[in-house]
């Protein structure tokens, strides 16, 4: 089982979230304009990255809040747990590991 | 123990060659569906100067690791046909194999526990039998009939309110599948290359001629990708995409026992299919894993919350043990339909996004993936599992009748 950091409220199990899937997909901007395959790749087609891959988590059972999780799709290491809305950190043998910084009191810093 | 006691080591079925230069055909995957597709390409199409490599060992991926349920109770029209066209394969393969693989046609049966389940369930099977496959309709009586074993009383979170039925489903020895096609494979003249993972393709503008291997450049007019979970990444070394997701998939295993489950039981609801293998463990599944993973393993409460599904059903397997516990890498569709047939890379064909369910239809995989890879066009079954249909939105939503949820 993942023991997965919440922003907000720090380490719980895994059982408490849910997985929304490949992070940083936009909503297309001017959707009357796509072409039948720009809508088939919004709809369907998502990365299948093996190694580290940017995803979505839902703690459901916690906070209820969405965050973005940059997980390695073979170790299943967790490298880095970031804000919905911050650009994806950087990955490779020398990025540092990055660790949500959670308050006693749960806020973030 | 002495060594006069220890048997003479059996022959092998199939020799292990070392890859040629060129081969007309050249399939990368060599699990039950590589396999399969081989030996139609060769049987059917009189290709014979093919290989199919194979990273690993032969049939260590998900052929080794799946449950081995075979049915065809889809609720489509598309489905039916090459789930059925499967199941017909399966009944003549044996013989047609000359290899025994202990295909036990003992029925399988999908539990329903909630009035959507009856209604979804009674549905299927009037479509079923409109497309020619065996379906019944259970009531609580009758399942408990068949599966003397399984809990009926309304005691429980869920109680069983019925099942659908499929009398000529069943399972078989997924190990001796594989051998029978591969040593039918390697009389034909196919080279089957294992510990030989394919890196990387060599393109003439966007037609595929050649594959770069661990163990050299081999040159081909065409490629069949056959790789399951690892689709992707061989898409992508290609350069296209697939609408696939790789989860990993568990599965688990309990000691030998007495033969006390003569079915295969299947529950959407409560989430888990048991059945009881020749030797006499019980073999059970569940739901994917809900992130992507490519680890050949998944997280333990999948596993939990599979046997407490198990034990709620079926009383008597409080008391039994889990031996094993394994995990797959399984390649989703969004509509749970497998993709079958050309790729934007000319020359270059997948069969893959079978997820929760390849096994059941390795034969008609290959039978179909066969005729595609010969002729560079669809055969009528897989016609409508084509890359297209996600972009014409023709999809074939069998979410329902996949019975794993993903």
């Amino acid at each position: 089982m993942l023991l997965i950091s919440c922003p907000n409220c720090g380490p719980r199990d895994e059982t408490e979230f849910h997985y929304g899937g490949q992070a940083h997909v936009a909503y297309p901007e001017n959707p009357a304009e796509l072409t039948d395959r720009e809508w088939a790749e919004y709809l369907f087609y998502r990365d299948n990255t093996k190694g580290a891959f940017a995803e979505r988590w839902l703690h459901s059972t916690g906070c209820r809040q969405w965050f973005n999780m940059l997980r390695d799709t073979v170790t299943y290491d967790i490298q880095a747990i970031y804000q919905m809305g911050q650009l994806r950190p950087a990955t490779g043998p020398t990025a540092p590991t990055v660790t949500s910084p959670v308050s006693p009191e749960g806020a973030i810093k | 123990m002495t060594t006069e006691h220890l048997p003479e080591h059996p022959d092998f079925l199939w020799r292990n060659p070392d890859p040629k230069s060129s081969y007309d055909a050249v399939i990368v995957g060599g699990g039950g569906h590589g396999l399969a597709t081989a030996y139609y390409l060769a049987k059917n199409h009189g290709m014979t100067n093919i290989a199919i490599l194979e990273k690993g060992w032969l049939a260590g991926g998900n052929m080794a690791r799946n449950t081995t349920i075979i049915r065809s109770n889809y609720l489509w029209d598309e489905s039916a046909a090459i789930y059925e066209h499967a199941l017909k394969l399966w009944e003549i393969l044996p013989e047609e194999l000359e290899y025994d693989f202990l295909f036990s046609q003992r029925g399988v049966m999908n539990l329903a526990h909630t009035l959507g389940d009856v209604r979804e369930s009674v549905r299927r099977v009037g479509a079923n039998k409109l497309n020619g496959v065996d379906a019944e309709w259970l009531d609580p009586q009758q399942v408990k009939e068949l599966c003397p074993i399984l809990n009926i009383n309304d005691n429980i979170r869920y109680p069983v309110m019925g099942a659908t039925y499929q009398p000529r489903a069943g399972i078989a020895k997924h190990d001796h599948v594989a051998w029978a096609f591969a040593r039918k494979c390697d009389e034909l003249g196919v080279d089957i290359i294992q510990n030989c993972e394919v890196t990387g393709f060599l393109k003439d503008g966007n037609k595929v001629v050649g594959v770069k291997t661990t163990r050299g450049t081999i040159h081909t007019e065409k490629v069949g990708l056959c790789a399951a979970g690892h689709s992707s990444v061989l898409a992508e070394m290609a350069g296209f995409r697939l609408p696939i997701q790789s989860h990993p998939l568990q599965a688990l295993v309990s000691e030998l026992h007495e033969p006390v489950h003569p079915t295969v039981v299947m529950s959407n609801h409560v989430h888990v299919y048991v059945s009881q293998a020749h030797k006499g463990e019980l073999v059970m599944g569940a739901g994917v894993d809900s992130y992507n993973g490519y680890g050949q393993r998944g997280s333990f409460h999948v596993i939990e919350h599979q046997m407490a599904a198990a034990v709620e059903l079926f009383p008597i397997f409080a008391r039994a043990h889990v031996l094993r516990t394994w995990g797959g890498i399984v390649d989703t569709t969004l509509d749970a339909s497998p993709i079958v047939g050309t790729t934007p890379v000319e020359n270059m064909f997948v069969n893959c996004g079978w997820g929760t369910g390849g096994f059941k239809g390795t034969p008609a995989a290959g039978l179909t993936f066969a005729h595609t890879i010969a002729t560079g066009t669809p055969h009528k079954l897989n016609k409508p599992f084509a890359l297209e249909r996600f972009e014409t939105g023709a999809l074939i939503d069998e979410h329902g009748a996949a019975a794993v949820a993903h």
